[in-house]
């Protein structure tokens, strides 16, 4: 059987293909009738260059009803609030329509062509003005006109090509960091501009110098020198003064002190040599030590920010509706928000569980992976328990509300995090206490220079201060650490590793353990088919597999995930919760689920504990065991044994049982394996280990490994996590190739050993040039060429981080 | 030489133009999405013309 996957979403098809779409002339593959529809609205609106312009597959599009019922509340005004507001309408106000403008998050933006889908499909829409969508934010603002056109037509609009539009409420967080990306633009610009100007004149006035020039152009040029540098000095470094003086009041010292002192000094020394028309003026100096300064911190905002951008929080696992049913047994859709306590609501199948509650009516299978990690799901009766954010996968239930808002457990697993982020250990303490004690020393020694010189020369005290403070200015020392971490963050970020704090790099050559989650970390998250054990031979083995999937076809549970597409028919399908799925093919009943169900009264019991094993039975006669499993990754086993050679503790905490984390530990060579491990008895696990002086690294991806994560000296998430997992760890392995981590920790020791190399340079330049500086023989200029060469040389020495290793490449020459 | 009187007041008056310019882009959200505008630069518009459907 040929391999074929579906044209619009690239997952592969088992069995034949049942769907197809018109695309470009020739009828391709479709997976399912949603990719269907959704390649078919595609191409009717005249956007088939979408496909030609992607370069990434298109999400697996799904038609869920419950959505489309959804969109419609958004039309109520009350809700609107948080993401539409009113334009004021424009000066020609020949029409009177009101025109709005929304915003919305899109689900299942991959690529650039996505953009242009959107852009181009919301566009046609009448009543639509103008829409622009943002890559890096996946965000649509949309202004249209309330008369012709409601809001939920443009959410269903995007979810016709595939996409799912939700109302993006931006968080208060997230709005100060935008403010803050914005200001520092400003601040940017300011500096990059005033600097090639200031320069400009600097050239000018070194070469009037040596060639003579008319000191009334020379007293001219230093008056727009210190025009220019003055919202240089008093706009684009602001951020240093204010962050010295937090340092100051704190009675610890930073970097930011002496760069403020050097900036502030320089620019008021110039001042006044420009106003008295003596000495020498620093402006150009000045300015490029700002930009230099402030591009660094730039680039290390904007690496800190991109898992912000992406992420959202806690309340989107919350549906945005849910189906409230009144005392007269009418339901009406309502926002969550609305809910009380004693409130009944139905959750439909598929749906997100909108608060925590009692069954009092149906039975179902709950998925709780976003809070447990546990991809089965659990079967619930009536009078059960279920929990806001988890999902129902099987029946409609009816729940009476127990908890809302603040008090379900999904807030709880939120407190319990930010009490864990307020004990995380800080490595970046120690390199800040280093960076202190030099700012110490060049500020007593800058003190000794200048009562020294005023009882030899008092004249000459400030200009040879000046110029230790010039000399020694910090310029290369600070730009060590920032220009090694740029540089590293950017050739990872190409590998698929997000790197958000830099403590990352300056931690991970210290660690000693690495613990690993279990599910979707070291494992897929999904459920595959690994062995099927024939019990009766008179039916085949492919006949046998397909009656399985045509029986589990009726199922939404992720276990008939892991069958085949089948087109037998079955008649009369019974899906009996927690039990299994009873069908007709052919005049036979054909059960597949657990024993007792299946072959009632028959001694039947699965071939291990390993595996999550089914029975499929004809007429109550068991025919067949179908073994299931999470795949590991296929490079876990490889990875662990490097990080084994390597030196570190491997470990591995799941809430699994402990049959299939033994298994799994033993089949990739972990030895240390904690099963049924509860979020507390994680982030206890890690803590114990800390207490012990070891420094832990945490791999995860749910939602119940958020404390965990947060309280690991360093953490990782996977491309797969929840989104508040990605919020709250310290990198994210986008590609969720695992081969990446060791990748990152060699780069780090790399790191290390450029950030040593950076310092000693900049330091052994800094301790050569202070006798220099402090005995006046050093002429300003000269210690002007000397701090710009020195941060050359730093700088040149971290870009070499941004090339691939070389002895990757020679290990795979062998 | 006395030209450098009038012309570097003008020099200045562009910097300060430049930079307000500067200003009015990240007002204006130029600078949001930094990704995003450099490929589709490189789609063309669809082959059926949609803003003849739509309502002036």
């Amino acid at each position: 059987m040929s391999e074929k996957s579906c044209f619009h979403c690239h997952l592969p098809i088992n069995g034949p293909v049942q769907f197809t779409a018109l695309i470009d002339g020739e009828d391709r593959p479709m997976c399912c009738p949603g990719c269907q529809a959704v390649a078919t609205a595609i191409v009717s609106g005249g956007l088939d260059n979408y496909y030609r312009y992607r370069s990434e597959p298109a999400q697996q599009a799904d038609l869920s009803q419950a959505l489309k019922a959804e969109y419609k509340l958004y039309d109520r005004e009350d809700l609107q609030q948080s993401f539409i507001r009113s334009l004021p309408s424009s000066r020609s106000s020949h029409s009177p329509q009101q025109k709005y403008e929304a915003r919305l998050l899109i689900e299942g933006i991959t690529c650039s062509a996505c953009v242009w889908l959107l852009e181009h499909h919301i566009s046609s829409i009448k009543g639509v003005e103008s829409v622009t969508v943002n890559l890096s934010q996946h965000t649509a603002t949309v202004t249209f006109i309330s008369d012709t056109v409601k809001i939920s037509e443009i959410m269903l609009a995007v979810l016709a090509v595939g996409y799912r539009a939700h109302p993006w409420r931006q968080e208060q967080q997230d709005a100060l960091l935008e403010k803050e990306h914005k200001q520092f633009i400003r601040r940017l610009a300011v500096a990059s501009i005033g600097t090639m100007q200031v320069m400009m004149y600097a050239i000018a006035m070194y070469a009037g110098g040596s060639q003579g020039m008319e000191s009334e152009f020379r007293t001219l040029m230093r008056w727009v020198s210190a025009l220019i540098a003055t919202p240089v000095v008093f706009y684009s470094a602001r951020p240093f003064f204010s962050a010295a003086w937090r340092d100051i009041k704190n009675r610890h010292p930073g970097m930011d002190v002496p760069v403020s002192i050097a900036i502030g000094g320089a620019y008021l020394a110039s001042l006044w040599g420009t106003i008295q028309g003596t000495g020498e003026v620093y402006f150009d100096s000045v300015s490029m030590f700002t930009l230099f300064l402030l591009s660094g911190r730039f680039l290390e905002m904007r690496a800190r920010h991109h898992t912000n951008q992406t992420s959202r929080s806690l309340h989107l696992l919350l549906p945005e509706s849910c189906l409230r049913v009144n005392k007269d047994g009418n339901t009406e859709r309502v926002s969550p928000s609305d809910l009380q306590v004693g409130d009944n609501i139905r959750i439909l199948t598929g749906e997100n569980i909108p608060a925590d509650g009692t069954i009092l009516n149906g039975q179902s299978s709950i998925n709780e992976s976003a809070l447990t990690g546990e991809y089965l799901p659990v079967a619930k009766h009536i009078g059960d328990q279920v929990t806001a954010g988890t999902i129902n996968t099987e029946n409609a239930i009816e729940v009476e509300v127990t908890h809302v808002g603040q008090n379900t457990r999904l807030s709880a697993i939120a407190r319990l995090l930010e009490q864990a982020q307020g004990d995380k250990p800080t490595i970046a303490r120690q390199a800040d206490r280093v960076a202190g004690w030099f700012v110490c020393t060049v500020l007593i020694a800058s003190v000794g220079v200048y009562f020294y010189w005023l009882q030899h020369e008092p004249d000459d005290a400030f200009w040879i201060v000046l110029s230790v403070l010039v000399a020694t200015c910090p310029c290369a020392l600070s730009l060590a650490t920032p220009a090694a971490l740029t540089a590293v963050t950017g050739f990872l970020q190409s590998k698929g590793m997000l790197i958000s704090h830099s403590r990352v790099l300056e931690g991970l050559p210290q660690i000693t353990h690495v613990i690993f989650d279990k599910t979707g970390t070291l494992t897929q998250g999904d459920l595959s088919l690994t062995s099927v054990k024939i019990l009766n031979k008179t039916y085949s083995r492919s006949e046998l597999l397909d009656v399985a999937a045509a029986l589990e076809s009726h199922s939404e549970h992720p276990i008939a995930h892991a069958f085949p597409a089948s087109t037998t028919p079955v008649k009369d399908v019974e899906n009996i919760t927690a039990q299994g799925l009873q069908g007709r093919i052919a005049g036979h009943t054909w059960r597949i689920g657990k024993p007792s169900f299946v072959s009632p009264g028959m001694e039947a019991s699965p071939p291990d504990n390993h595996l999550t094993w089914l029975l499929l039975s004809c007429d109550k006669m068991p025919l067949a065991w179908f073994g299931l499993d999470d795949t590991l990754r296929p490079e876990a086993k490889q990875i662990i044994s490097e990080l084994t050679t390597k030196g570190l503790q491997v470990g591995l905490l799941s809430g699994d049982n402990q049959g299939v984390v033994n298994r799994v530990g033993k089949e990739l060579g972990i030895e240390s394996c904690h099963a049924q491990a509860t979020p507390d008895d994680k982030l206890g696990y890690v803590q114990q280990l800390q207490a012990q002086g070891n420094r832990v690294l945490m791999i995860g991806d749910g939602v119940n490994d958020i404390p965990v994560l947060a309280a690991a000296d360093l953490s990782v998430a996977m491309n797969t996590a929840s989104d508040l997992a990605r919020t709250h760890a310290d990198a994210l392995l986008l590609s969720g190739d695992l081969n990446q981590l060791l990748t990152s920790i060699d780069k780090a020791c790399d790191t290390r050993r450029i950030i040593r190399e950076n310092m000693t340079w900049a330091l052994g330049y800094n301790l050569l040039v202070l006798p220099l500086a402090a005995s006046g023989w050093l002429a300003p200029w000269m210690a002007a060429i000397g701090m710009s060469a020195s941060s050359l040389v730093v700088v040149g020495n971290a870009l070499r981080l941004s090339k691939p290793p070389k002895q990757d490449r020679a290990t795979h020459g062998e | 030489m006395d030209s450098l009187y009038i012309l570097i007041p003008i020099a200045v008056v562009f910097v300060a133009v430049a930079v307000s310019v500067f200003f009015w882009a990240v007002d204006n959200n130029q600078f949001d999405d930094l990704e995003g505008p450099a490929h589709s630069i490189l789609f063309d518009e669809p082959e059926t013309k949609q803003n003849k459907d739509k309502q002036p």
